[in-house]
């Protein structure tokens, strides 16, 4: 029971995603109750074992009773269980919210599109819990699909950036499949356990080599890590609300989970910062991404494409985070990874609920009136924007705090002044809307004041305002996310 | 002198005193509409706040802390808040002196019909919270905490009139303290990874450590550049005069007590708490801070003079005012850092009394420049006699409480053989001298023009302005009166220097 449970949630989320065109095939809308109920499942399921794996350490989970490196294994160690339940977390919230807005945004399409989501998420929790190469290839794939329809359903433009995301997102997996390749003929396993055990007897091998590169280099595709990042922006633009805001806070860190396992749990430490120097370029083209991505977010005036942007600079943190290679480095890294998942979900339902009343999310014609319409979105903008910026006590603090003590502990000075910088970009880009938002007065007639504030259905309201409350309580109680979880995350032999 | 060793006692109440402000907020925001009920929550919250502070001021003369120990805010490191003697001292001030800002507040909005009242007074909660925050913060990384929330929590009031000017100090004021704010917690980090705890110790934290020249310097400078733009040291100051902008009872509480004094107040934790005087000593640091502190001096006080604008000079005055508490701090002496703390609370109460002269100025005749005040004593003789007062203290001339401070001062300079310090300390008396009695002689002693049937400002803010004015006196007589601010000072400055802490 306790270690079938560690395959289950990718199970719950695959039965569901055939389920929901059945169900929902006469009555529309309960795609969406089928959807959450498949979802809560699966978040059940990944609090059980996150409790399972914090009071009786790891699970191994064989499938089919077929033992490794035969069979396909399921490993729920911390990482993955904390993964899990952060992805679903976010996930959940963002469906609630999903309740008007996809019947908007995609009339009549709600039974697939709901089935789709599941797929999704199906996809990541595989990914995120196999302890095997090729079974995690074959969830990325499923993913991946999975979001180009996700995409491909938004605006006009977006079946174009659905396309590019889909040849990119094709290389990357090539470029993943090919180092799998090269490392099972040099190994002859595809077990993640069995090949950290093989590949002392032969780090120094070519084919090792060069197996590695194109699996990071693969997955930083899908992570978009800076330069590879060119499919984001359009993606996330032009994408549904929804699509946008389930993607973007957990997407691209399915990519940074993998590249963490790649390169700590099954090459070590050693390997890939002093045999192939992999931790070093992963941390250089990460700062390069952060103020990129930072500068880039500046220029724009959409609303959504900015945080596209920001998404990259921040990913540039989990990178950077990952590419210190030392423990306050990679805890830096994976609460980020929660912290930033939970800050761009509740900026992307806030410009949901943007264009959900005002039908757009131009930065330009934000003023008073649209604060005056809808003051608790406004809040909960405040809320995260100031999380952005990294002010105590929200959680962008304690991710810059952390990855600020690994660039210190490592000496990487550059990298700790680019971290810093970083903030006061994320605060000119955030506080010019703020400002647009609580002092730019509604020019000309066209926006008559309203007496009455017209907010978003609670439905919408609720699960943005509940991240908005998550970003100040959990980084006022982000000791006990990293004492009791994160710290045990840390793999054997970093440091 | 001896201290007893001072112990510590698990309480509440610094908590409390911290969150009664906040508690007010959405109080505050609920009965927005409803002026004199909205209003209530704020003297009620200021009132209350000022009482939780002076039931711990008992412990702190006695060399008992009151500490509340929260959770952990990151491994090792607790949110703890600890009413030390230091922290009281501050605290005391600060909400003290809220209590007259907040009635002179509602006399200043209301006598100019203010737009989004209600955001003022909540914000101006938010920063008492934060500025008690700052003074019992047990360790670096809850005094970061705090520091930065101020620095949101100003911003509202900086930008208030939200006119391209107010907006465009708000951005400067941003740059300023954000940036500022960057820098003290890259310094924390790299206490943390030197020392492996944060804890505020008098005598400091480095000590028994082996510790290279380069690095202790490095982190001071970042250390001081975080703390030193809100204690507005040369060339940190510029976003003080622009931020002038804001209404002047905010200029009043935050620009010349709260805001600017958490800066010099981290300074001094830094010197006493963090670094240590050994440490100080030992890498020449105190040298560096005591040639910023007197250039400021100078420069301001020389700036000062040139300003028309009365909220400018003002500004000017305040940022030279606040580096002899930084002079304070960079002597190295018991006297001087008695000093240094006495001038946080009497420019405090001096400064104070300016602003709200200025206000009232501003809300009765709509006038900012000195040169348009020729004769306004006759119309506001209170208000221009409260302003006398101030600015004789100011130029640190008896009986008024800036003589004391400043005396202090003098004395720890020439203990320490200093002439130049000395000399500073003298030029910067005549200066004062200089860039205030012109105003003083100019509302009494010139001729009025336009001013038939003016009168004082409405008593909501002629009695704050007359009792601030008040204080200044009797603690320039009584410096130990009512708060034993002399003797907590004493007291933190023994513990600093002979290491009298656990």
């Amino acid at each position: 029971m306790l270690h079938s449970a560690a395959a289950l949630s990718p199970i719950v989320l695959l039965g569901t995603a055939i389920l929901t065109p059945l169900i929902a095939f006469k009555k529309r809308q309960l795609a969406f109750y089928t959807a959450v109920l498949g979802l809560l499942g699966a978040l059940g399921v990944s609090v059980f074992n996150l409790i399972t794996v914090l009071v009786h350490g790891t699970v191994h989970y064989h499938f089919g009773g077929w033992p490794p490196p035969i069979g396909i294994e399921y490993v729920l160690d911390p990482l993955s269980a904390f993964l899990t339940l952060v992805i679903n977390t976010i996930a959940l919230v963002v469906l609630i919210h999903s309740y008007r807005v996809v019947p908007r945004e995609t009339p009549g399409r709600e039974m697939a599109y709901y089935a789709v989501v599941m797929l999704l998420l199906c996809g990541f929790n595989g990914i995120v819990l196999t302890g095997d190469f090729f079974n995690l290839y074959v969830f990325l794939e499923i993913s991946s699909l999975a979001l180009y329809g996700l995409i491909a359903v938004g605006e006009k433009p977006a079946p174009v950036a659905a396309f590019r995301y889909l040849i990119m997102g094709t290389v990357g997996a090539s470029f993943y499949l090919l180092g799998i390749g090269f490392v099972f003929v040099s190994t002859g396993s595809l077990n993640m356990a069995d090949i950290q055990a093989i590949l002392p007897q032969m780090s120094q091998q070519p084919t090792v080599i060069v197996g590695l590169s194109l699996m990071v280099i693969g997955m930083a595709i899908k992570m978009a890590l800076f330069p590879l990042h060119g499919w984001l922006p359009d993606a996330y633009t032009y994408a549904p609300s929804t699509s946008a805001a389930l993607v973007a806070p957990t997407g691209t860190k399915i990519g940074a989970y993998v590249i963490i396992r790649i390169l700590f749990f099954v090459f070590g430490v050693s390997f890939v910062s002093r045999v192939l120097p992999v931790t070093e370029v992963l941390a250089w083209l990460s700062a390069a991404g952060i103020v990129f991505g930072s500068v880039l977010a500046i220029a724009q005036r959409e609303f959504k494409r900015m945080l596209a942007y920001s998404s990259v600079a921040q990913i540039g943190y989990i990178g950077l985070g990952i590419g210190l290679a030392n423990p306050a480095g990679l805890i830096g890294a994976v609460l980020h990874v929660l912290n930033h998942g939970l800050m761009k979900a509740c900026l992307f339902l806030v410009s949901g609920n943007f264009r959900y009343r005002l039908g757009h999310s131009d930065i330009g014609r934000f003023d008073q009136s649209t604060r005056r319409r809808m003051p608790w979105t406004s809040a909960a903008f405040t809320a995260a924007a100031l999380s952005m910026v990294g002010i105590p006590p929200t959680v962008g603090f304690f991710s810059k705090w952390y990855l600020a003590l690994g660039t210190i502990a490592g000496s990487r000075w550059l990298f700790l002044a680019v971290i810093l910088l970083s903030s006061l970009l994320n605060a000119v880009y955030f506080f010019r809307i703020l400002e647009k938002l609580y002092m730019k007065n509604p020019s000309g007639e066209a926006a008559p004041r309203e007496a009455r504030s017209r907010e978003v259905p609670v439905s919408m309201l609720a699960p943005t305002l509940i991240l908005a409350a998550a970003l100040v309580l959990l980084g006022l109680l982000n000791a006990f996310i990293v004492k009791g979880i994160v710290t045990r995350v840390l793999p054997a032999g970093l440091l | 002198m001896t201290m007893n060793p001072a112990e510590t006692y698990g309480s509440v109440l610094p908590l409390l005193a911290v969150l009664v402000s906040l508690a007010a907020v959405p109080l505050i925001l609920i009965f927005g509409r409803q002026r004199n009920l909205r209003e209530f929550w704020t003297i009620a919250a200021s009132a209350t706040k000022f009482a939780l502070v002076l039931s711990l001021l008992p412990g702190a003369l006695a060399g008992r802390s009151a500490e509340t120990l929260l959770f952990d805010i990151s491994p090792g490191v607790s949110l703890a808040l600890k009413a030390d003697p230091f922290g009281v001292f501050f605290a005391l001030i600060a909400s003290g002196l809220w209590i007259f800002t907040s009635f002179y507040s509602i006399g200043y909005v209301r006598g100019l019909d203010e737009h989004k009242q209600t955001r003022y007074f909540a914000s101006f909660a938010v920063c008492l919270s934060a500025t008690i925050g700052i003074a019992f913060a047990a360790n670096l990384l809850t005094f970061v905490l705090f520091y930065e929330i101020l620095t949101i929590a100003t911003y509202p009031l900086v930008i208030h009139k939200e006119t391209p000017v107010a907006i465009s100090a708000g951005r400067k004021y941003l740059l300023y303290t954000l940036s500022a704010g960057l820098l003290l917690i890259a310094a924390t980090a790299i206490t943390y990874h030197i020392t492996g705890r944060l804890d505020f110790r008098a005598g400091g934290i480095f000590g028994g450590l082996s510790l290279s020249a380069e690095t202790v310097r490095i982190l001071f400078l970042l250390f001081l550049g975080g703390v030193g733009v809100k204690a507005s040291i040369m060339p940190l100051h510029s976003w003080l005069p622009t931020a002038m902008a804001a209404p002047t009872p905010v200029s009043a509480l935050l620009h010349a007590v709260a805001v600017v004094k958490s800066g010099v107040f981290g300074v001094i934790r830094v010197v006493g708490f963090v670094f240590g005087p050994d440490v100080m000593r030992r890498f020449g640091l105190g040298t560096i801070l005591v040639i910023f502190a007197g250039v400021t001096i100078v420069l301001a006080s020389l700036m000062a003079l040139k300003q028309d604008n009365l909220k400018r000079r003002l500004a000017y005055s305040t940022v030279a005012h606040l580096s002899y508490i930084v002079l304070g701090a960079g002597l190295l002496s018991s006297a001087a850092l008695t000093g240094g703390m006495l001038h946080i609370a009497f420019h405090a109460t001096m400064k104070i009394t300016l602003f709200f002269c200025a206000g009232a100025i501003y809300v009765n005749l709509h006038r900012e420049n000195i040169s348009e005040l020729d004769g306004i004593g006759r119309a506001m003789p209170w208000t221009m006699g409260a302003f006398t007062v101030a600015a004789i203290g100011l130029a640190g001339l008896p009986p008024i409480n800036g003589f004391v401070s400043k005396w202090y001062l003098g004395f720890a300079a020439a203990q320490a053989d200093q002439p130049i310090v000395l000399f500073i300390l003298v030029l910067s008396g005549l200066l004062n001298a200089a860039y205030f009695f012109p105003i003083v002689h100019r509302a009494f002693f010139r001729p009025a023009q336009n001013l038939e049937g003016k009168k004082e400002a409405s008593p909501a803010m002629v009695v704050p302005i007359v009792i601030t004015a008040a204080l200044s006196i009797v603690f320039g007589l009584y410096p130990d009166l009512f708060f034993r601010f002399y003797h907590l000072a004493m007291s933190v400055a023994t513990q600093i220097f002979t290491g009298a802490a656990p």
